[in-house]
């Protein structure tokens, strides 16, 4: 093959343009802006951290299933573990949108980061919400019964029927996880193309280093 | 062991039915109230809180 034919396959321009845009020593790199040194910059790799938990203690209760998480105590832990583990993901995910909603984190090019970061704050409650109705106890059937009341008067329908216990168990650990984790993978992909925020200050004093 | 489950039960009853707060049209649980003004605090002391080594990364590496 030519070096004109290499050239012009896809898989050559595919590869050229991600190592353009994402060279390894920008993916990962070796030092950040003396501005990230502030706890309000931590909230979003403890998101990420807390979200890593919450897959983990899934992928041990998606082994294990539903009567083990009820009758054993390893179970009741770990299904503990995958409840607070929510709380913290949500709790870590929430500070972090607030503090990079009153910096303006959509500024110098980011307005994709901060929409892939909506996108997942919604994945991540429908993710949430399924989980929920999926725990085969009372509360699920509690919030499922009064769900689809709240669903029927919106005029949804029963597509997405939230009283199908084996549908929204699907949806909780195989197609909300899927969208949440890519998502993830593409809001972090694009903090690192474009450089972690900086603060209001930096920008005006004309400091940026992204 | 019973005691050590009474007393907890006693400082964080977790069984019992939740409390509520209202106010004209809005109620909020209890527990809900609590996670939202730790939210709050949380922030707050992200802001205020001097993060461990910045004086020190402040003359160098940029």
């Amino acid at each position: 093959m030519s070096t004109t034919e290499i050239d012009r396959q896809w898989t050559t321009k595919f590869r050229r343009r991600l190592t353009t845009a994402l060279p390894s020593e920008k993916l990962l790199p070796d030092t950040q802006p003396s501005y990230v040194a502030s706890w309000i910059y931590v909230f979003g790799v403890a998101t990420l951290s807390s979200m890593m938990v919450v897959i983990g203690t899934g992928c041990i209760l998606a082994i294990m299933g539903p009567l083990w998480w009820h009758e054993s105590s390893v179970g009741h832990f770990v299904n503990s573990l995958h409840l607070w583990s929510v709380e913290v993901f949500f709790f870590a995910m929430v500070v972090h949108l607030w503090g990079k909603f009153f910096m303006a984190a959509w500024r110098g090019k980011r307005q994709l980061v901060w929409m892939t970061g909506v996108v997942t704050f919604l994945a991540s409650v429908a993710t949430a919400f399924t989980g929920y109705v999926s725990q085969t106890n009372f509360d699920s059937q509690w919030i499922s019964t009064q769900a689809k009341d709240g669903i029927n008067a919106t005029g949804g329908g029963a597509f997405f029927n939230v009283l199908n216990t084996g549908q929204m168990f699907m949806w909780h650990i195989v197609l909300m996880p899927i969208a949440a984790v890519v998502l993830t993978g593409l809001h972090i992909l694009l903090v690192r193309y474009r450089g972690v925020v900086p603060p209001f200050e930096d920008t005006s004093a004309g400091k940026v280093r992204a | 062991m019973a005691a050590i489950y009474s007393l907890f039960d006693a400082l964080l009853p977790l069984t019992s039915p939740g409390h509520y707060i209202q106010w004209h049209w809005i109620q909020i649980s209890v527990a809900n109230l609590i996670v939202i003004i730790l939210m709050i605090a949380t922030f707050i002391a992200a802001l205020v809180v001097p993060f461990p080594g910045r004086r020190r990364r402040r003359g160098g590496d940029e």
